[in-house]
């Protein structure tokens, strides 16, 4: 056992901090207001290689692990929630099933702008009546000769507004026992038929781009088919154990941001006298605050450990994201507790934090669904 | 061309720093890259990209140091050189770093070395100047701006806020000052590709040196933390008075007058 990160790992937390106080955290506040994620941190990003961490050098990526990964997204989202969340969706959702499953063409075609950070891509799964339950998918492929004609309509897709692509769930058949056969489909945004609207006014993330999608007689190549058409949807279900990390990723780094805050606050702070910082009422709340934190963060990098070791990761994934997204939730809200009337401005931040953090328990499979996955892989 | 920079592995004085036994408590300090060296190495990595050329850093440290060598070479320098002094040395100055760094150089036909012009934990400045004195070069101090045609060398140099522009030649030392230029992150490709760049270790016996020969000069005799700031005080009544009593207190309190 070795809890240390590595060299390489530590430069890049380091690299990425750097860079995130100087160009995502003064952006933070004001992506949140104009709900309008801010592109140029995305160039940047891309420029300094953090849009392929993952990926092998000949896909363009930067060939680091997943914890290297996970390091990154927790800084990100340390700094602004809403581009930590555009940014793990951009790699977990939009970049990873097209390296997991796609063709070489593929790869070349969509993977390598992508962990070049020259392009930005979406997975469209959600829809009105789907989600985690997949086999409610109402959004439908058929094939007319060398294309497939889609038909459907997807709700709140992180990044579609700044895709080049967008990988779409749509019923492609019936199996044998008739029930559906779930596909995915690469579909270029620019596609006839595909119209894009990013009006939604979320409750947080709103530095993340969020889009409805509606797909009308949109034709694309059959060979745009991602992976193995009879698996159908059983094969992308680890590509949401890998986002699932992710998200874990991020609520460990909100959570961060709002221990931080409220640490330098308490200390600040003075009552009766003396800092709030030397009350036990206090004391306790941030004990109990630094300990959920670390251990959500083990769990991160554990999840993060196994998938890069080629071990089952799925049951790891789903602890990591429910402990690290209902404990960062926890962490949040006494983080605004411990504030005071202060904490329930916008210009301390921490309203800010509890917002964002809150879709980390709903997003990529609800804490509900994790206990799910959970209950599953213990056999019930 | 060949191309030196000469690098401290520094505690972040952006971190609060405490004192334990006459030494600065190292335990849980960050430490990072002096960022005057910063600078230094952004410089060489341009100059190795216009000019072509190899950037070698080089520091006097312990292994401890190795991670911000990696951190140069991430940024872009092609080597690094970690001249290790933790077994033969318990203490060193800047005639001990000086010496030590000159030794290295003196066979490597350097045609520019690149330092910061100060570090931010003892401050003295001494080494780069010291090295350039050794090896018998010229130096210039404190830079904002380098420019190199040939031979020539053109240098602006920070003069206590003005500037002033130098002329000199190849071989050159020059000592980096904020606002030379805006040093890069080390992108991941290149903190990827640092592992595998060459970081040789060295000791003092590999440079033909003895304890002796790098003695430090100079005794630390007492390290102490600047006084906390204590309250301010608000001086009341007439103005004329005011003025009078502030005058006073300045002179027979605070004695800056």
């Amino acid at each position: 056992m070795n809890f240390e990160l590595t060299n390489e790992q530590q430069m890049l937390k380091e690299m990425v901090q750097d860079f995130a106080d100087k160009e995502i955290v003064p952006y933070a506040r004001e992506v949140d207001e104009t709900s309008k994620m801010r592109y140029e941190t995305f160039e940047k990003l891309g420029e300094l290689g953090l849009l392929g961490i993952p990926f092998p050098e000949k896909y363009g990526g930067a060939g680091g692990d997943t914890i290297s990964y996970c390091i990154a997204v927790e800084e990100i989202g340390k700094a602004c929630g809403g581009t930590g969340l555009s940014y793990a969706a951009n790699t977990s959702l939009g970049a990873s099933p097209i390296y997991y499953f796609g063709t070489e063409e593929q790869k070349q075609e969509w993977l390598v702008p992508m962990a070049k950070g020259k392009t930005m891509g979406a997975f469209g799964l959600t829809e009105p009546n789907a989600g985690s339950d997949a086999g409610g998918t109402r959004t439908r492929a058929i094939l007319d000769g060398d294309e497939w004609v889609i038909n459907g309509e997807k709700c709140w897709i992180t990044n579609a507004g700044y895709s080049r692509q967008i990988i779409v769930t749509a019923v492609t058949g019936k199996r044998e026992d008739g029930r559906n056969i779930v596909s995915a489909i690469i579909v270029p945004s620019d596609t006839p038929g595909v119209t894009i609207s990013c009006n939604y006014d979320k409750m947080g993330v709103r530095g993340s781009n969020t889009c409805e999608i509606i797909l009308e007689n949109v034709r694309v190549p059959r060979a745009n088919l991602l992976g193995d058409e009879k698996k159908g949807f059983s094969q992308f279900l680890f590509t949401l154990d890998g986002g699932r990390i992710s998200i874990a990723a991020l609520s460990v780094g909100i959570a961060q941001a709002a221990l931080d805050k409220a640490l330098q606050f308490a200390k600040e702070r003075q009552q009766f006298g003396q800092s709030i910082s030397k009350f036990q009422a206090i004391q306790f709340k941030l004990a109990d605050m630094a300990m959920e934190l670390e251990l959500a963060r083990n769990q991160v990098y554990k999840a993060a450990w196994l998938k890069d070791q080629g071990k089952p990761f799925g049951k790891e994934a789903a602890f990591a994201k429910l402990f690290a997204s209902e404990a960062g939730f926890r962490i949040c809200n006494q983080a605004i507790q411990i504030h005071g009337g202060s904490g329930y401005m916008k210009e301390y931040d921490v309203e800010r934090y509890l917002r964002d953090i809150k879709l980390m328990e709903i997003g990529e499979g609800t804490s509900e669904i994790q206990r799910l996955v959970i209950a599953r892989h213990l056999g019930c | 061309m060949n191309i030196f920079v000469l690098l401290k592995r520094t505690f972040d004085t952006e971190e609060k720093i405490t004192i334990a036994k006459g030494a600065i408590n190292e335990e849980g300090a960050e430490f990072i890259i002096n960022p005057y060296d910063e600078y230094a190495v952004e410089e060489a990595i341009q100059l190795r990209d216009n000019h072509g050329g190899e950037v070698t850093v080089v520091t006097v440290g312990n292994e401890e140091a190795e991670k911000q060598l990696r951190t140069a070479l991430a940024m872009g320098a092609d080597k690094a050189v970690l001249i290790n002094t933790e077994d033969d040395l318990e203490s060193g100055d800047q005639f001990t770093t000086a010496k030590i760094l000159a030794e290295y150089l003196k066979d490597k036909e350097a045609d520019i070395i690149l330092a910061g012009n100060v570090a931010i934990d003892s401050g003295s400045g001494q080494v780069g100047p010291r090295v350039a004195d050794l090896l018998d070069i010229p130096y210039v101090t404190t830079i904002t701006n380098l420019e190199i045609s040939g031979e020539t060398v053109t240098v602006v140099r920070d003069v206590e806020g003005d500037s002033e522009t130098i002329e000199t030649k190849l071989p050159v030392l020059v000592t980096a000052q904020q606002g030379l230029n805006e040093p890069r992150y080390p992108s991941l490709p290149g903190i990827m590709k640092a592992k595998k760049k060459p970081l040789e270790e060295l000791e003092l016996d590999d440079l033909d040196l003895d304890e002796d020969d790098v003695e430090a000069k100079t005794k630390v005799v007492e390290i102490f933390l600047p006084p906390t700031k204590e309250a301010g005080r608000v001086l009341e009544g007439e103005l004329d008075a005011q003025v009078k009593e502030l005058v006073n207190l300045l002179h027979k309190e605070a004695k800056v007058i």
